[in-house]
Formats: C-alpha cells, sequence, structure tokens
C-alpha cells in the first residue's frame, strides 16, 4: 500500500509548479492508472472546484468518474462510503475546511470505524480532500484549522503537505492508502511555486514520516503545513541572534513520527511546536506532551507552543493578528533561554 | 398597486421570460395512495400464490420466535439490549425476500431480523447486541452492511453502493432500511435527494412502528404520510400494511424490479406497530396505553397469515405446528450458542484500528500485552 509506482522515479524533467497543479496533477494521475478512483464533491466537474484543483478531470474521464454532487456533505461522504464499500476509491472534496463539518458524524461514526467494525473486513479507502487554513482573506467558515478534531479520531489517517513536491506524492500516497485519509490542504499555499519534478514524485517514504527541512543544533521548531514557510523564514532571521534552528514538517500528524520528532529534540534540546490552528486543545499540546515523555532529560527549556489564538477564526481584515508570524515564533524561541 | 401588480408590470419589460426550472415529471404519479395497500383481507387475498403465503408464514413465525427467544436473552444478560422488532415481522421478513442474493441490505440497529432472514448466522448477527464485538460478520458474504446505530446514517451508504454498482454494470439493488424516527435526520434527506438525483438503485424502506423510543409520529413530522416525503425527491412513495406480508413482499419486490431496470428509487413507508418496548431498557406504559397496544393483536402479522391459509385450506393444525416446531428448534439452538461464553482477544483491540499499526498502537499493545500478562500471573500465584 501507500506507494508510488516504482518506474515513475525514473523519469526526469524539473520545472516550477504551484502546489495547486500538483495536487490536480496527482488526482489526473492517479485516475489515469486506477479506473476505481472516482472523485466527487460539489463544483468539481464543469467548474473545476472553487480552487481548480479538480480542473480538467470530469472533461478527460467523464461525469461518473468527476462528479458534482449535490450540495450536502454528509451525503457526499456517506455516498463515498457506499461506493468505497462496492470497490471503488472515492477523493472526495469538501471544498472549505468549515464546510466539512455536516459531515463530521459520517466521518466520526462511520469512515473512521468502518474497518475496526467489520474486524477488517470492509476498509475504506476514501481520500477526504479539505483545503484548510487562513492567511486568504476568507470570511467566516473558510478559514478554520480544523485538524485537532480530526486528529482525536483513532481510525483517521491526517495529512498536510507543506511543499509542492509532497502535495502530489502524499496525495497519490493517500488515494492508494487502504484506510481513510483526512488530506488537508494548506490553501494559503496553493499559489506558492517550488521546482518539482512531476514525473518523479519526491515523497516516497511511507505516510507517518516526518521531514527535517533545515538542520540546526540549538532548538527544533516543529511544524506542519502553512506554517512551515513561517518557521523556515524564522529559523532565516534567528540566525542573526546566534540561534541555528532545526526545522522539522511532519507532513502527516496520524500517525505522528514520535521518532524523527524525538531524535531532533534530543540533539538540540529545546522545541517549539509551530502551528495557526487555537492552541488550547489543539494539536501542539500533544505533540508538546509526547516530546516530554521522550526527551525529557535531553530538554534544556519548556516545550513551547505558538499557535494561533483561542478565538473563533476572526474577520479577514484582523486574521495577521491572529496567525502566528515569524515574530511571535522569534519571541518564543528567545524564550527558550528561560534559564539565563 | 399591489405587489402582484407591481411584478407583473416587471415583467412585461421584458423581451423574453427567463428560463423557468421545471419540476421533471407530473407529481401524482409520485403520490402515495391515502389508504395502505393490503392483500390480506381482501378479495386479492384469494389469488395470492399458496407457495408464496406458506414461505411468508413459517419465516413470520421463526421472526416471532427469534425476538422472543433475543428478548429472552436480554432477561438472562447474555445479551446487553435487544430492539425488538415483535409486531413487525411481516416487514422485516419481506425485506430479505424481495432481494436476490447480489443486492444489498442496509439495515438499521433494529433490523436484525431482517438480516437473520437474509441468511446470516444467528448468532454473528447478535454480536453487536451482545457486546463481543461491533459487527459479527463480514458484510460482504451475504451482503448486509453493518448493523447501523446511528439514525439514518446507513442510508447515504447504500446510495454510493448502489450508484457504485451500476457505475460498474452490476444490476445490484440497495435495500435500505430505516425507522420512523429516522425520517428526521438531516442523512434521510440527503440519501433521498442524491438516490433521486442520480437516479440510483435505492429501495428505501421506513417501517413506520408508531414511535421513536416515546416520540410518537404526531410530535415527529407534518406530513400527511412518511410516504408523501418522496414526491420532495422526486421519487414514488408508496403506504403499505407493515403487518401484511403479501402486500410487503409485492410492493417491495416490484420496488426492487423498478430500480434494477434503470427505474430509481422508491421510498415505502410499511405501517406497522412495535407490540414490545423499544428495547428492554425502555417502560412503553409511560407513553402508551394498553388499549392502544391491544387494538393491534388482531392485526398481527401472523395471525393474518393464518386466517387466510386457514380459509383457503392450504395449510391444516398440524401443519401450522409444524411450522411452530421448526422455529422452536432455531430457537433452542440459538439459546444453546448464546449461552456459550464467547472467547475474546483483547489484542484484537489494536488489529483492526488501521491496515497497518502505527507506532502508537504498537506501544500500547505491547502495555496492553504486559498487563495481561501480569493478570495472568497473578491468578497463577492466587491458586
Amino acid at each position: 500500500m501507500a506507494t508510488v509506482a516504482p518506474e515513475q522515479a525514473a523519469k526526469p524533467a524539473t520545472k516550477p509548479a504551484t502546489m495547486a497543479q500538483a495536487l490536480g496533477r496527482a488526482l489526473r494521475d492517479a485516475m489515469a492508472e486506477d479506473p476505481s478512483v472516482h472523485v466527487l464533491g460539489e463544483d468539481v466537474g464543469t467548474l473545476g472546484g472553487v480552487f481548480r484543483i479538480t480542473d480538467g478531470l470530469a472533461k478527460e474521464f467523464g461525469d461518473d468518474r468527476c462528479t458534482d454532487t449535490p450540495l450536502a456533505e454528509a451525503g457526499i461522504l456517506g455516498a463515498a462510503v457506499g461506493m468505497a464499500m462496492y470497490g471503488l476509491r472515492p477523493v472526495v472534496e469538501m471544498q472549505f475546511d468549515a464546510f466539512g463539518y455536516p459531515a463530521f458524524e459520517q466521518l466520526v461514526s462511520h469512515v473512521a470505524k468502518m474497518r475496526n467494525r467489520t474486524r477488517g473486513t470492509m476498509p475504506l479507502p476514501i481520500t477526504i480532500r479539505i483545503p484548510y487554513g487562513g492567511g486568504i482573506g476568507g470570511v467566516e467558515h473558510h478559514s478554520d484549522s480544523s485538524e485537532a478534531y480530526y486528529m482525536a479520531t483513532p481510525g483517521l489517517t491526517v495529512v498536510t503537505p507543506a511543499t509542492v513536491a509532497d502535495a502530489y506524492g502524499l496525495l497519490r500516497q493517500s488515494i492508494a492508502s487502504d484506510d481513510p485519509v483526512v488530506f488537508l490542504e494548506p490553501k494559503r499555499l496553493y499559489w506558492s511555486k517550488d521546482t518539482w519534478n512531476p514525473e518523479s514524485p519526491a515523497t516516497v517514504e511511507p505516510i507517518g514520516t516526518a521531514v527535517v527541512r533545515r538542520p540546526g543544533t540549538s532548538a527544533t521548531l516543529i511544524t506542519y503545513g502553512p506554517s512551515l514557510t513561517v518557521c523556515l523564514e524564522a529559523a532565516e532571521a534567528a540566525r542573526a541572534e546566534g540561534w541555528d534552528l532545526e526545522v522539522v514538517d511532519l507532513r502527516s500528524l496520524v500517525p505522528f513520527d514520535d521518532a524523527t520528532v524525538a531524535a531532533s529534540v534530543r540533539r538540540t534540546g529545546r522545541a517549539v511546536v509551530v502551528h495557526e490552528s487555537h492552541g488550547f486543545g489543539g494539536p501542539g499540546g500533544e505533540i508538546a506532551a509526547r516530546i516530554t515523555e521522550r526527551c525529557f532529560h535531553h530538554l534544556e527549556a519548556p516545550v513551547l507552543r505558538v499557535a494561533g489564538l483561542d478565538i473563533p477564526y476572526p474577520p479577514p481584515m484582523l486574521e495577521r493578528h491572529h496567525l502566528p508570524g515569524v515574530d511571535r515564533v522569534l519571541d518564543a524561541v528567545a524564550r527558550l533561554q528561560w534559564d539565563q | 398597486m399591489t405587489v402582484m401588480e407591481q411584478r407583473s408590470t416587471r415583467r412585461t419589460g421584458r423581451t423574453a421570460p427567463p428560463p423557468a426550472w421545471q419540476p421533471r415529471t407530473d407529481p401524482a404519479p409520485l403520490l402515495p395512495d391515502a389508504e395502505p395497500y393490503r392483500v390480506l383481507g381482501t378479495d386479492a387475498a384469494a389469488k395470492a400464490d399458496p407457495e408464496l403465503l406458506r414461505r411468508l408464514y413459517a419465516e413470520v413465525v421463526r421472526g416471532r420466535r427469534y425476538n422472543a427467544q433475543a428478548t429472552a436473552l436480554t432477561k438472562q444478560g447474555r445479551l446487553a439490549v435487544y430492539p425488538s422488532t415483535t409486531g413487525q415481522e411481516a416487514a422485516e421478513v419481506a425485506a430479505a425476500l424481495a432481494l436476490e442474493e447480489r443486492d444489498w441490505l442496509f439495515p438499521s440497529y433494529r433490523d436484525t431480523l431482517a438480516a437473520v432472514a437474509r441468511g446470516l448466522d444467528p448468532v454473528q448477527a447478535l454480536t453487536l447486541l451482545r457486546g463481543d464485538w461491533h459487527t459479527g460478520y463480514d458484510p460482504h458474504e451475504h451482503r448486509v452492511a453493518p448493523l447501523s446505530t446511528p439514525l439514518a446514517t446507513q442510508l447515504p451508504h447504500a446510495v454510493g453502493l448502489a450508484h457504485a454498482a451500476r457505475l460498474k454494470g452490476d444490476d445490484v439493488v440497495a435495500l435500505a432500511m430505516v425507522g420512523d424516527g429516522g425520517t428526521s435526520e438531516g442523512d434521510f434527506h440527503e440519501a433521498l435527494n442524491f438516490a433521486a438525483v442520480w437516479q440510483a438503485p435505492v429501495v428505501f424502506l421506513v417501517q413506520n412502528n408508531g414511535y421513536a423510543i416515546s416520540v410518537p409520529l404526531a410530535k415527529q413530522t407534518a406530513a400527511p404520510s412518511l410516504a408523501h416525503k418522496a414526491v420532495g425527491y422526486g421519487m414514488p412513495g408508496r403506504l403499505v400494511d407493515g403487518n401484511d406480508a403479501v402486500a410487503m413482499h409485492e410492493v417491495l419486490t416490484e420496488a426492487v424490479t423498478h430500480a434494477r431496470e434503470g427505474g430509481g428509487p422508491t421510498l415505502i413507508e410499511a405501517v406497522t406497530y412495535r407490540m414490545d418496548a423499544h428495547t428492554n431498557a425502555d417502560d412503553a406504559t409511560r407513553y402508551r396505553t394498553d388499549d392502544e397496544v391491544e387494538a393491534w393483536r388482531d392485526h398481527d402479522p401472523v395471525l393474518l397469515l393464518e386466517r387466510v391459509l386457514t380459509e383457503r385450506g392450504l395449510i391444516d393444525e398440524a401443519g401450522m405446528q409444524a411450522v411452530r416446531d421448526d422455529a422452536e428448534t432455531m430457537a433452542a439452538a440459538l439459546r444453546e450458542r448464546m449461552n456459550a461464553d464467547p472467547v475474546l482477544d483483547p489484542m484484537d483491540l489494536f488489529t483492526h484500528v488501521y491496515a497497518e499499526q502505527t507506532s502508537q498502537l504498537r506501544e500500547q499493545a505491547e502495555q496492553l500485552r504486559a498487563e495481561l500478562e501480569a493478570e495472568a500471573e497473578a491468578s497463577e500465584g492466587g491458586r
């Protein structure tokens, strides 16, 4: 499971592409390779999705493979459950983070549990694509970071790419996975460009593998999705203050790569978890606890969290105060010197 | 000037009328009849196929005995809970018999009997209610989806499966069962809407047994009947006497055939009555009267079949006794098997969460294994 065909690795040609293009390409390639892959959701057909991720799929594969559904998220995901029961691999689009909430019961009560309820006889290979997070000036209900809800549900795999190559590789792996995957797309990175070889996906490690994006020695920033660029920028800025920061991109929140994270923190002795989801009850608390359990004797300072504020997602004109930026990360790094 | 006049003035200014939404069909054929469809007790009963009558009778009597046995097992502590379908056996059995082997059944938590009538091992069908696992069978084996505890959430699954089957070119039909209370859930609406838009080969069977636990239908809906809801989705609605096994079988078979032949979904409301309480944990005397329950006894599905079989000379007392004996044998076997304690492996808790265990689950599995070993050692030492 969860691997990309090896013959793809041979082909060259590296070019710049956006994350949105890589996601579209991943869907197209998966559909071309496997006739059981079906895309469904609101506006995914003729319009190509509000973010154009599914652009061209209905034209190339037909309405039966890329289907505009009625506007009903529980119905979309519920129908996908039945389709998966009959041997298809549905890829569902939830359009915006908060639009996925009406489908929550299907997700929690059925999608996450079907393998378990049926003792493994009825696994559900469903990929649920959810554009998430803020920073694009969206109004209410268009900018939530809802990963903590999904992480809290056993049975779901939760991944989020932060690079163009990962967007392609992780989505291919998610579709190939025999388990349901919540695939969180950081929408503020949709238009970020990267050099990427579309014929040779960079992500060949299995889902659940974190990656060190920037090696360093004096502290580890642990992050994912939209906050990776913030952390890399903060690491550059911190050099002037004598900090050599390591940046770990989790890529997968469930399963969680305890080994990579613990190895990094043991090397550096200090850790800050950075994400734009809320702090209280958010992903950072779980991650900080896991680090403390595994690395207590290596820690020079408490594990800190830099998160979004514990507020409902703010209106767009105020969202910059909510989203953790470089300065907030640097402030936390400064606080790692608490004993001096 | 009235509002209507203002509107008409504005309209006259247009060179061409805007494209108007058109209903896709004349709604009249979609509407259910005012009275539930019946065969038993009418002239049509004289023409009912003798073989079908005998078969339905045997199944309904077995169903009645099964309900009684399962209810007794809750009193003995062998089942955590059993939502009885005593009084509803005709609808349960017809649901199973209307399907071909390749079709799929999507039962709610109350529909164990339909699953058993479809051929499921009765003990495996009761696993959920005994409490040793959530689903005791492989759904693919008899094409019975797991008994759904959340209300109406399995209906969109039926739509998706039927849709997928049709895309693959298979003439498979999905029959989805729900209670009257379940029709108030959002998933009921979404499933019916999807099914009608996609023209999916699905049959929705609502068993209106009068109460959603304690809430009567009058507090559940303001619709003339639950079958009337169909017209809003653009599918036919049928109202049937749920205690009339022959009528149920006929209407369900028609709807299944209609779906198989590409005619799309049907919504069927079976009007029936739950003779027992919601479950053994429920006190039905708090919300309904004995008189009301008594009034339904004369319309019992077993009685209705016995009447027609006897009147038509298709069965005698010995024949009925043979059917009862057969049901008794089934109940005795069920009792005996249910009295054996299930063998459980706690390590199974970690086996079926993901295709591959996460490192987090592997750690927890090791911890539980150590706890189990310590427990075993302690009980050895205690001897």
